[in-house]
């Protein structure tokens, strides 16, 4: 069996909605995934989604009566953890199609669960009492050592910002679209040393959803476009406080659930197309390259500030700009994978010619889960 | 931001008491197996490396060096009064790693080298004490 995606899209808009809630934004993403598939809430007997709302809430809203259901909630690559899991459970006969949600008031906060960590949880003993602010300032706790021991520069780590402006200013729908310089990242304001605001993500609303079944069944169906298939997936995670990651110069579960998917989808990295690594910050695609192989240890910052990764580059790397420019609700896992399939159908924006395998690599909290995907619009 | 509310506390759990009620003592308290003698941190009741439920608690040396850090520009609740602050992961001459502040020097890059030795003091905060790290000046 195969795992296919009939059904992607996004919310109509992304960016600042507050007129929309969280719940409403997974509606409105699954509603449009479906159309996109020509499929109604009929066809779908599995929904997968993250904690709040949760899979049971969607389910009802939708009117879908789940014989399957998966809320694993491990940050903002739990999304592809879904798909995974879902090509699993169809393979399994447990259900048939699966559709996987995404919505989140992230910047407008509307319908969102709180914040909060409690003061006895590890977060609340051991991280918060140094006066850490979220990702900003607990992500990023990793970059200087990496530094030290590769030699990146500041201006390379500025470069990822860079790169991505190239592609989201090809983007209407990216809400930083400006072209900008190496000076003007180092020159926007700093956020937590040595991150400047320009290598920090944007805060969004948004969401999106996709539709997962089988290959035989996509056919039985008769699904609106080709199928993109799933050709391998893989997952892992590591600490879920980022003191306690076991070396701050590589992630142990993006080399792990990269080498996952890439042996079951049998590929090699000259293989691969369109890259998506999902980036709150602008050293998590750095490691991403050299944890997942595609450049050796400490080359990854001069293979983007070179170019590599930009537009006419070799190897195309978050071509909608990127949770740093396109758009990054919090968890933006969803939107990685929607890029991916829109370069794999010939959707995008600012289309790669000739894509045929695609992968996304997905980050979870700081670098706490991650799952790869490749993604193909042909069989091998 | 909310420079009228407090820094966090954080509030001990049955495992993690014997750290706080240490730090309150002036010692930093990690564990340490019995059965393949290796520290770790964060408190908890199996050994991470062998599994073993065998753990003990022992008092660390204090002498750290600096693992990594970041200097935050956006206060946290209660920070606001203290400039832009270090955010730190220190690695204890025992091998385990903890976030941390580290305090008495001036914050900056310049100043912050990685890898410089630092040593362990204790600031009250509400009802207990939380182990911070300053650069360990003398040679002893």
């Amino acid at each position: 069996m195969t795992a296919v995606i009939v059904g992607a899209a996004e919310t109509d808009e992304v960016g600042r909605l507050p007129e929309h809630s969280a719940f409403r934004l997974h509606l409105e993403g699954a509603r449009n995934a479906l159309a996109d598939a020509g499929l109604t809430k009929d066809d779908v007997d599995g929904v997968a989604t993250v904690g709040t709302p949760g899979p049971v809430q969607v389910a009802h809203a939708l009117g879908i009566t789940p014989a399957w259901l998966d809320g694993t909630s491990v940050g903002g690559t739990s999304f592809l953890f879904h798909v995974r899991h879902a090509m699993a459970a169809i393979e399994a006969g447990l259900c048939h199609t699966v559709l996987v949600t995404h919505g989140e008031s992230g910047r407008s906060r509307v319908g969102a669960p709180p914040r909060a960590f409690g003061s006895d949880s590890l977060l609340g003993q051991f991280e918060l009492p140094y006066g850490t602010m979220g990702p900003a300032t607990t992500f990023t706790v990793t970059a200087l050592r990496y530094m030290k021991e590769t030699g990146l520069t500041h201006e390379q780590l500025a470069s990822v910002a860079v790169a991505q402006r190239r592609w989201s200013s090809r983007n209407p729908r990216a809400a930083m679209r400006d072209l900008v310089t190496v000076e003007d990242v180092l020159a926007s304001r700093l956020v937590a040393y040595p991150f400047h605001l320009l290598e920090c993500c944007l805060v969004t609303d948004g969401g999106g959803a996709l539709v997962v079944t089988s290959r035989e069944r996509a056919e039985a169906l008769g699904t609106r476009k080709p199928p993109v298939y799933v050709l391998g997936a893989g997952e892992s995670a590591e600490s879920p406080i980022i003191s306690q990651m076991e070396d701050f110069t590589t992630s142990r579960s993006f080399r792990l659930s990269s080498q996952a998917a890439f042996a079951e989808a049998k590929i090699t990295h000259g293989d691969v197309d369109h890259l998506m690594i999902y980036d709150a910050f602008a050293h998590v695609p750095i490691y991403g390259l050299e944890d997942m192989g595609f450049v050796g240890r400490g080359e990854a910052g001069a293979f983007i500030a070179e170019g590599h990764t930009s537009p006419g580059g070799r190897l195309p790397m978050n071509t909608n700009g990127g949770g740093l420019s396109y758009t990054h609700t919090g968890m933006y896992g969803m939107f990685a994978m929607q890029e991916s399939i829109r370069q794999l159908r010939g959707e995008a924006a600012a289309q790669v010619p000739g894509v045929e395998i695609g992968v996304v690599l997905g980050n979870g909290g700081m670098f706490m889960s991650a799952a790869t995907l490749v993604l193909a619009n042909r069989l091998p | 931001m909310s420079a009228d509310r407090p820094k966090a506390i954080p509030r001990p759990t049955p495992e993690t008491r014997p750290f706080w009620d240490g730090a309150a003592a002036g010692e930093l308290r990690i564990q340490r197996c019995v059965a393949c003698a290796r520290h770790y941190f964060y408190p908890r009741p199996l050994c991470p490396h062998c599994g073993s439920g065998e753990v003990e608690w022992v008092t660390a040396s204090g002498r750290a060096s600096l693992y990594s850090y970041v200097i935050s520009h956006r206060p946290a609740p209660g920070f606001a009064g203290d400039g832009p602050y270090a955010i730190a992961v220190v690695e204890l001459e025992e091998g385990v790693r903890m976030m941390t502040n580290i305090v008495h020097t001036e914050i900056t890059p310049e100043n912050l080298e990685l890898d410089m030795p630092l040593r362990v003091v204790f600031e009250p905060r509400g009802d207990v004490h939380l182990p911070l790290f300053e650069p360990a000046r003398e040679v002893s």
